[in-house]
């Protein structure tokens, strides 16, 4: 039978190291590396829709409500019903839509939950 | 005297839900049944009512470790029944993206699977060293579990500028990680003694039984759909198939650990000669595919993975229908859990044996369990199944 030595010394060699979590969300929460390009919560720019709902027509979970208002179509998005995967922003012609590195998406009300 | 032992639906050696119903005599496993049908959802299904660009997005929630297996493939189909073919460059971003998607699938196996065996240490350590995959997933594509990163003619987004440095030194650290993790297998008494000579499934059994993927590969047979039907630049990489003449759960682990490795090896070469030029066609978001069947197959980390679909010149697939690698190795966890001769099968042997196949039931449960009105659940016979499926009467229970 051969001698586990070498898992004895990487445990040894942990016990001296620095701790691999993050201890989130209360404390450390500047340590979280959100890179450049994550797909968060959805920004939408009224000025640059023209109203032409092909965000709603591909969205995946229907999270795209298309509402008249008094500059005539336009969409609501809802992020409690979102699964993030940028096909909105990705089909849009005016770029009307953006995805943010924000990701915490918690809230108490559902209202907290609708971008307009 | 023999007593019946259900283990599941729900139990701490299932990720997933399963039922095994174990017939024992005393310690010895002497029959077994399985039952994968806890999560059906219907996804097929709803993959036939939706646009083609919408159903990319459930394909890719099949299963969510191998979400990037699942999308390529589906992408493939598409591709195929518009009669397109991605650029040389998404070709080999693919790649990246589905190994480093292997990478993170087999980390995680192994550390569940050490895990399973009561060996906590390792699977902290393992899923320590996949949070660096993680990261790197989340840099290139943009979230750590599901990519979304195929779409139908190549790839979402190119690689970031500062992606190739930063995921170079985490293959490095990996690598020599890799090395560790082999010696450690190599010599820890505790796993050698509850992994070999466990759950053996011998070279002519494993082919009789069908399985696939790293699970026949452990059985000593040299098959890999990466290199039988190369599908996304994979003749262009060179790469060796791990096999191992084990054919026990030991030779399991041993597979999946040289994977690791050979994965760290494609993307090294896939970035030294990642080619130039457009990383996607351009394709409108809402088309009509013409009328037509397609088949793609993927080598998804679990193993062959086939996704089929009709169209009859629609908006939507007219049918679509999905193989997941599960499926096809759970016929073999049966047959491994059985005694017979001088093999004996142990109630302690059941997470092994049951964890060594990667078992992922989320992706098998696409079989229709027939539940009646009566709430009778019944199996269907295969004449009943080929009367039902000539479209003609219903099948009377």
């Amino acid at each position: 039978m051969k001698i586990p030595g070498y898992f004895i010394a990487e445990a040894l060699r942990n016990l001296f190291r620095k701790r691999a979590t993050i201890l989130y969300p209360y404390r450390e929460v500047d340590k979280i590396h959100v890179p450049e390009g994550l797909r968060g919560r959805i920004e939408f720019d009224r000025e640059k829709c023209i109203g032409c709902q092909l965000c709603s027509r591909v969205c995946p979970a229907k999270a795209i409500k298309v509402v008249q208002d008094e500059r005539g179509k336009r969409p609501v998005f809802l992020i409690y019903r979102c699964i993030y995967c940028g096909q909105c922003a990705e089909v849009c012609p005016t770029k009307a839509i953006t995805l943010s590195r924000f990701f915490e998406n918690v809230a108490l009300r559902k209202e907290d939950l609708i971008v307009r | 005297m023999s007593f019946e032992i259900p283990i599941g639906p729900q139990h701490p050696i299932h990720v997933e839900p399963i039922m095994l119903r174990l017939k024992v005599e005393g310690e010895l496993i002497v029959d077994v049944d399985v039952d994968v049908s806890y999560l059906h959802r219907g996804i097929e299904k709803g993959l036939e009512v939706r646009p083609y660009i919408q159903g990319l997005y459930l394909a890719e929630r099949i299963c969510g470790i191998c979400n990037c297996a699942h999308s390529l493939c589906y992408c493939l189909n598409v591709e195929q029944l518009l009669g397109k073919e991605a650029p040389p460059r998404a070709r080999y971003l693919r790649l990246i993206v589905e190994e480093l998607s292997r990478m993170h699938s087999h980390l995680l196996w192994l550390g569940h699977y050490f895990h399973t065996l009561g060996f906590e240490t390792l699977f902290m350590y393992f899923w320590r060293d996949r949070e660096r995959v993680m990261d790197m997933l989340e840099l290139i594509t943009g979230n750590r579990v599901t990519t979304a990163y195929n779409t139908i003619g190549g790839v979402r987004r190119d690689l970031p500028q500062e992606a190739e440095a930063k995921l170079r030194r985490a293959l490095d650290y990996l690598e020599e990680r890799m090395k560790y993790y082999e010696k450690v297998v190599d010599g820890e008494p505790t796993i050698l003694a509850r992994t070999q000579g466990v759950g053996v499934l011998k070279s002519s059994e494993a082919i009789s039984l069908g399985t696939v993927g790293p699970h026949l590969r452990a059985s000593g047979i040299r098959h890999d759909v990466r290199l039988d039907d190369p599908y996304s630049g994979h003749d262009e990489v060179p790469f060796n198939v791990v096999t191992h003449d084990g054919c026990d759960c030991y030779a399991r682990v041993k597979v999946r650990l040289g994977e690791v490795v050979e994965s760290i090896n494609m993307i090294r070469y896939a970035l030294d000669h990642l080619p130039s030029g457009e990383y996607r066609l351009k394709i409108p978001p809402l088309f009509k595919a013409p009328e037509g069947e397609s088949l793609a197959r993927v080598e998804a980390p679990r193993g062959e993975l086939v996704h089929y679909s009709i169209s009859n010149g629609g908006t939507n697939p007219y049918r679509y229908k999905v193989r997941t690698p599960t499926l096809a190795n759970i016929f073999s966890v049966v047959y491994m859990l059985k005694s017979r001769g001088d093999r004996e099968v142990y109630i302690a042997d059941v997470p092994p044996i049951l964890g060594g196949i990667d078992p992922c039931i989320c992706c098998t449960a696409r079989v229709l369990v027939t539940d009646e009105a009566r709430r009778k659940r019944r199996i269907l016979t295969l004449t009943d199944l080929r009367k039902y499926s000539q479209g003609g009467r219903r099948v009377r229970g």
